[in-house]
């Protein structure tokens, strides 16, 4: 019935941490916050000023440039603090909690009695919005463009993700109701990427779709690999892409007619006690995860939000990134090491079999934040088209990035990729260079460029 | 290794901003990175696991993979010497005579590369780059013996400047800079790097010397056979004392005459093994580059005869004499000089296997192609480059036109 796509290179990097199946409520306590900076190329205006009362899906700041778009609030209670960095630039709205619960109230209707003009205006007023992004560029999409399909990925295959099966076990009616109201979003089809394999997946049964099967290491379950495998973006397409548990937030938008984003959120890695889920909002604080549930050792760690191939490193006083749903801690590493080019290296982990932990490739490592080495410019080549299954030469297409060509850019297939999709290109470059900065760069110059 | 580590931390103030040794910062941190894997962890975004392999790891497998060749090499060094002279000095005499006669040319050509490689270090205030950790070992191995060490160093220092350097360093290269150093040597030296003479360590001077005695390697032997002598029996070579033929064996091991280290197959293959398996290096410009000297080294032998009696000689020969295997394995596989498109390397492998039989069989000035033809075909890898990735550039355009 559905399609089966085996996806060959790639790697999957094994490693400690991978969380129990265990899911653990937290109520909202603490501060929550919403980061601007989580979303590229926006220009934040401030909504709600310090002492404003806000519930649930009261905006907080817009885009400056598209106005429209309205980032609003997770939780009902008071913006405690809006904290600046240089330039006056916004890092942060802070707010304070009341424990009432409350949210604004938005249209709750069925996807079939609603126009696509009207699922906009409530996805749109709600703070949904951002929640999609769009290829090109990996951005939130301009709401007067349609896309030309949607495509949404079921699965993380990363490591030290979460399971996006044991996510929306509860509430695959809610995700259901999403997909129906996406799909009135697009003249095309909305496509989900699913894992193949797995006898019982909750995704099998989904209606209104088209499904496809992926099989295979990291990167299958980027939804750029799935996009570049369905129907590649070309020069001119947009297409949105959203993650699996983020329908289910606007599947509850419509049901309700409230703004409930609940996360569940995987804390994972190698310095956790016991990983496994919580359930939560979206702009939790690390440290209502993290406490009580650090190792107690004096190893320098790392607390990481999102996962380790992708995420932004972060201190317990920050909070999760708007799309993250994963916490990860991992050991910081900062130590030098004696020769540690020359040794054996039997626990160390390598794409190459230069060191010998080829002798033992299944094994899941403990592994640290150190680069291991210095960064060089562009040596090994083929070692990037290895773990990069699309149809495009990752390493010219950086390239052309580095020397700004434009024009280069877009024939290479600038259009079709994110950084994510070049985050293990970045870790088993033996140059050490900063990968997807540079496609982040190369998005920036191009939004740029082409106005 | 804590106190060297303290040390270290030590006196590090001096050499950062506003220290006593600011200026010497570079290259401070060059001899402390080598001593040290840095603490630097990975940035604020991005990936935060990186790949134990760095460049310092990455070029000490390729020096390891060219040992076997050199210790070979130093022992056919003394062998060939002994043979000379006539006298059978075992095993160990013939290795250390050997070693005697290497040692320093490795020596001044680490000495002669690191240190010009110092000089822009200090110049341009980046740390050092290990290309040279490679090129410094490449060079003594593609050298006759006897080539006076103040020409491997001007040689080693040119090829550090104007084949590196002035392009940027490792990475930015046009040219693989060893070989460069050995092509300044063979049209700037030519005597010396050529001819019957040089490739037997004493051969020139001609002290005790067993009269009648040659040194000329079997390629120039096969270069230099006339119709008649192929006609009647084949390709026949002989050893220096003219007493035995050398056969396909004894080419594959070795112990014959030529530069340093290309002599033994048998030895560069092992190097090669450890480079495919460790994945240093790339199996599709190696086996496309044996692929190509094979392909028209046969078409040669499938010519009617008397054409050219180079024409006949079995394409096997080809591989097993000469730079050829040495070249493919450890020259041609220079990932910053070779094509960096996988379907590229196929193409720039097989090209460069051609071009040697080409410039060895074709060419009457010298029996040897493998270097020319590697770095003819790093001139032209970005070429091949261009034509595979306009490929998928087009197979992108015509996405956009089935649309439309």
């Amino acid at each position: 019935m559905s399609n089966i796509i085996k996806i060959k290179k790639g790697l999957d990097i094994k490693l400690v941490g991978t969380p129990d199946k265990k899911l653990k409520e937290i109520t909202p306590s603490g501060t929550f916050g919403i980061k601007p900076n989580d979303f590229p190329g926006i220009t934040p205006k401030v909504v709600s000023k310090v002492g404003t009362e806000v519930k649930a899906g009261t905006t907080l700041f817009y885009d400056k440039y598209n106005p429209k778009v309205v980032f609003t609030s997770p939780v009902s209670g008071k913006v405690s603090a809006i904290n600046r960095g240089d330039r006056r630039r916004i890092l942060e709205f802070v707010i304070d909690p009341d424990g009432k619960n409350e949210s604004e109230t938005f249209r709750d209707d069925k996807p079939e009695n609603l126009s696509r003009e009207e699922i906009k205006e409530n996805i749109l007023k709600s703070g949904c919005w951002p929640l999609i992004r769009q290829r090109p560029f990996n951005i939130i999409p301009n709401q007067e463009v349609s896309p030309r399909d949607i495509f949404i990925t079921a699965f993380n295959s990363a490591p030290l993700t979460s399971d996006i099966n044991f996510i929306v076990k509860d509430d695959f009616q809610t995700f259901q109701t999403g997909i129906d109201i996406l799909t009135k979003l697009t003249d095309g089809k909305v496509y989900l990427g699913i894992k193949a394999g797995e006898i019982s997946n909750p995704f099998a049964n989904t209606a209104n779709v088209e499904k496809y099967e992926f099989a295979g290491p990291h990167p299958a379950g980027n939804v750029g690999i799935q996009i570049n495998k369905i129907k590649p973006v070309n020069k001119g397409d947009v297409v949105w892409t959203l993650n699996a548990a983020d329908v289910i937030i606007i599947g509850r938008l419509f049901e309700t007619g409230t703004y409930n984003p609940m996360r569940i959120i995987a804390l994972t890695g190698s310095e956790i006690e016991h990983p496994q889920y919580y359930k939560t909002l979206l702009g939790t604080k690390i440290s209502a995860l993290t406490k009580n549930q650090i190792k107690n050792n004096t190893v320098h760690k790392r607390f990481i939000s999102g996962d380790v191939l992708t995420g932004e490193k972060v201190t317990e006083n920050d909070y999760i990134g708007f799309y993250d749903t994963t916490v990860t801690v991992i050991p910081e590493g900062d130590k030098p090491e004696f020769l540690g080019w020359a040794k054996p290296g039997f626990n160390k982990f390598s794409f190459t079999r230069t060191f010998f932990s080829w002798l033992n490739p299944n094994k899941e490592r403990v592994l640290d934040a150190n680069l291991h080495g210095g960064e060089r410019p562009f040596i090994v080549t083929g070692e990037l088209d290895k773990v990069f299954p699309m149809d495009i030469y990752p390493l010219q297409l950086l390239k052309a990035i580095i020397i700004k060509d434009l024009d280069l850019m877009e024939e290479l297939g600038i259009y079709e990729v994110a950084e994510e999709d070049f985050a293990l290109c970045e870790v088993v470059n033996t140059s050490k260079i900063e990968i997807q900065k540079i496609v982040r760069e190369g998005f920036d110059f191009a939004i740029k460029e082409l106005g | 290794m804590k106190g060297l580590e303290k040390y270290f931390e030590k006196i590090k103030p001096n050499f950062e901003k506003d220290g006593k040794y600011e200026k010497w910062g570079s290259v401070f941190e060059s001899f402390e990175t080598f001593l040290f894997v840095s603490a630097k962890t990975a940035p604020k975004r991005g990936a935060h696991i990186r790949d134990a392999i760095d460049t310092k790891r990455l070029m000490s497998i390729v020096v390891m993979a060219l040992v076997p060749s050199l210790l070979f090499g130093m022992w056919n060094v003394g062998y060939q010497h002994f043979l000379s002279i006539g006298t059978d000095a075992g095993f160990w005499q013939d290795f250390v005579h050997g070693f005697i006669k290497v040692m320093p040319i490795v020596l001044v050509s680490y000495i002669a590369g690191l240190g010009t490689e110092f000089v822009f270090v200090y110049i341009k205030k980046k740390e050092i780059e290990e290309g040279f950790l490679v090129s410094g070992l490449l060079i003594p191995l593609i050298v006759p013996v006897d080539i006076p060490l103040w020409m491997v160093a001007v040689a080693t220092v040119l090829a550090v400047i104007f084949g590196k350097e002035v392009f940027g360093g490792t990475g930015m290269n046009v040219f693989n800079p060893a070989l460069l150093a050995r092509a300044f040597l063979f049209f700037g030296y030519a005597k010396k790097m050529s001819g019957d003479k040089v490739w037997i360590a004493g051969l020139e001077k001609g002290q005790h010397i067993i009269d009648g005695f040659s040194g000329a390697t079997p390629l120039g032997q096969f270069a230099s056979a006339t119709k008649e002598q192929v006609a009647n029996g084949g390709f026949k070579i002989f050893d220096g004392l003219h007493s035995n033929i050398i056969s396909f064996y004894d080419l594959f091991m070795g112990w014959i005459p030529g530069s340093i280290g290309e002599t033994s197959t048998l030895m560069i293959l092992i190097g090669a093994a450890i480079l495919l398996f460790t994945g240093v290096a790339s199996w599709k410009i190696m086996l496309s580059g044996f692929l190509g000297a094979s392909a028209l080294g046969l078409l040669l032998n499938l010519l009617p005869d008397g054409l050219n009696p180079y024409f006949e000689l079995p394409f096997y020969y080809h591989l097993v004499s000469g730079g050829l295997a040495f070249g493919l394995v450890f020259m041609a596989t220079d990932p910053v000089t070779s094509a960096q498109t996988e379907k590229g390397k196929w193409i720039y492998g097989f090209l460069i296997g051609v071009l040697i039989i080409i410039i060895r069989v074709f060419n009457p000035g010298y029996p040897e192609g493998t270097m020319l033809a590697i770095l003819l075909m790093n001139a032209f890898a970005p070429l091949i480059d261009y034509y595979i990735i306009r490929a998928n550039i087009k197979k992108r355009l015509k996405r956009i036109k089935v649309k439309a």
